[in-house]
């Protein structure tokens, strides 16, 4: 069953805090189409969380397409954000992870990373590509 | 749809001094609301008059659309209720608690009760005083839900409970309500753990209603804006909540529309939960009065542009 979490410090809606764990599980693959998420009573209850706060973010998650109640059964995963398979995900997990352990080899800090990033997105989209 | 709990122009007076005036608000029902307020802000008044123990001075609560009167059978059983101390009898079993529960109220549910005490592990022979706090407070929230009223009012319920216990305490909370769409009114000065818990907001200082509505709403329609200091009497769509001046520039809660407003000059970033709470805590209570402009009803509406 996917656990939730809650950062009471992150300034975010607890709502959107919950949405986005969904987003963000479907971008890595960690939560798939036909996944169960927890009833809104268990999240409540596990998180010591506003029940209607837990129905608000699972409206938010239909609205989206990304998931869907089924009667008597529960809310499931009905969409997808990646339209990548697992097997191309993890390719391109492991070059990507090669390629910053180059970086920090080669003595580039965090904020010259992102910098980098951003400069090569922004040339690609020129030729769009990205 | 009758709201669960409907203030109009409530007050209390105790001899001279008022300890609530012109509360009006208005909670839906289903709702988790959070009473947040300093100590001596009139919270405890307020939930005494909601649930029978005080008569109002002037104005009205209803619970449900019956209008709340001290001492009356009928509304002291519309409403459960939690005190800080969670007062038991020292000497009962929880099993006694539960009789003395049962003789007391007409709709008891005993089965419920007992349920709870068998899921958290705590023995129906074990005397009170031999239960730790975090266990008396689950003796006593079970004892309020097994009233099978259909408001639950709980006044500073975690205040003297160890962390753990804090949240164990609020897990039951939030389960009853998912379970049967309980309204629960929870007054706290916990500020940091109450957005977790409620989709509405009740701020009083000094006797006042500083603020009324739904967490969401609220917290869509103020902005904090950054930037270089102006004069005292600059124009602001809408009302200022809160200001700060440094030497060169400065930083001004705005209370207005929803949808970020568009100010050349400022840097305008939305506010969090915790920071508007504080920011209305912070106000002089001078400040709110009665003006009859200042929407108070839930949910907040948008009140008229006011520059200071």
């Amino acid at each position: 069953m996917f656990q939730f979490r809650l950062d009471p410090a992150s300034g975010v809606p607890p709502y959107l805090q919950l949405v986005h764990q969904v987003r963000q599980s479907l971008l890595l693959g960690y939560l798939r189409e036909g996944d169960r998420l927890p009833t809104v009573k268990d999240l409540a209850s596990d998180l010591a969380l506003n029940p209607n706060t837990v129905v608000k973010a699972y409206r938010q998650l239909e609205h989206e397409g990304l998931a869907g109640g089924r009667p008597g059964q529960g809310t499931f995963i009905t969409g997808t954000l990646s339209p990548a398979t697992p097997d191309t995900h993890k390719a391109l997990r492991g070059s990507l992870e090669r390629w910053l352990r180059e970086a920090d080899e080669a003595g580039l800090s965090e904020e010259a990373v992102t910098a980098l990033v951003a400069v090569v997105r922004y040339e690609l989209r020129k030729e769009g590509v990205v | 749809m009758t709201p669960a709990l409907q203030a109009d122009r409530l007050g209390k007076r105790y001899s001279q001094a008022w300890a609530l005036r012109e509360a009006t608000f208005e909670v839906p029902a289903g709702a988790v609301v959070g009473l947040v307020g300093p100590n001596g802000a009139g919270k405890s008044t307020l939930l005494q008059m909601t649930i029978g123990l005080l008569e109002p001075t002037e104005g009205r609560v209803a619970v449900f659309g019956a209008t709340s009167r001290a001492n009356r059978a009928d509304t002291l059983g519309r409403v459960s209720y939690v005190a800080q101390d969670h007062p038991l009898y020292r000497d009962f079993s929880v099993g006694d608690m539960f009789r003395f529960g049962r003789h007391m109220n007409p709709r008891w549910d005993q089965a419920l009760a007992q349920q709870r005490m068998k899921v958290l592990g705590i023995p129906l022979n074990r005397k009170i005083k031999r239960l730790s706090g975090g266990q008396q407070a689950q003796v006593a929230l079970a004892m309020a839900l097994a009233k099978r009223a259909p408001l639950l009012v709980l006044d500073e319920p975690v205040a003297s409970l160890d962390p753990v216990a804090r949240v164990e305490f609020m897990r039951e909370v939030m389960a009853a309500v998912a379970d049967t769409g309980l309204t629960v009114v929870i007054a706290s000065h916990v500020v940091s753990e109450l957005e977790r818990i409620c989709d509405h907001v009740i701020v009083l200082t000094e006797g006042r209603m500083q603020l009324a509505g739904q967490v969401d709403e609220l917290v869509g329609c103020h902005w904090l804006l950054t930037g270089p200091r102006t004069g005292a009497r600059a124009g602001f769509p809408g009302m200022v909540v809160h200001r700060a001046d440094s030497d060169r520039h400065s930083t001004v809660l705005i209370r207005t529309h929803p949808g970020r407003p568009a100010l050349p000059d400022w840097q305008t970033q939305p506010v969090g939960f915790e920071e508007l709470v504080l920011a209305y805590l912070q106000r002089p209570a001078a400040t709110t009065a009665s003006d009859p402009d200042r929407a108070q009803r839930l949910p907040g509406s948008v009140t008229k542009a006011v520059s200071r």
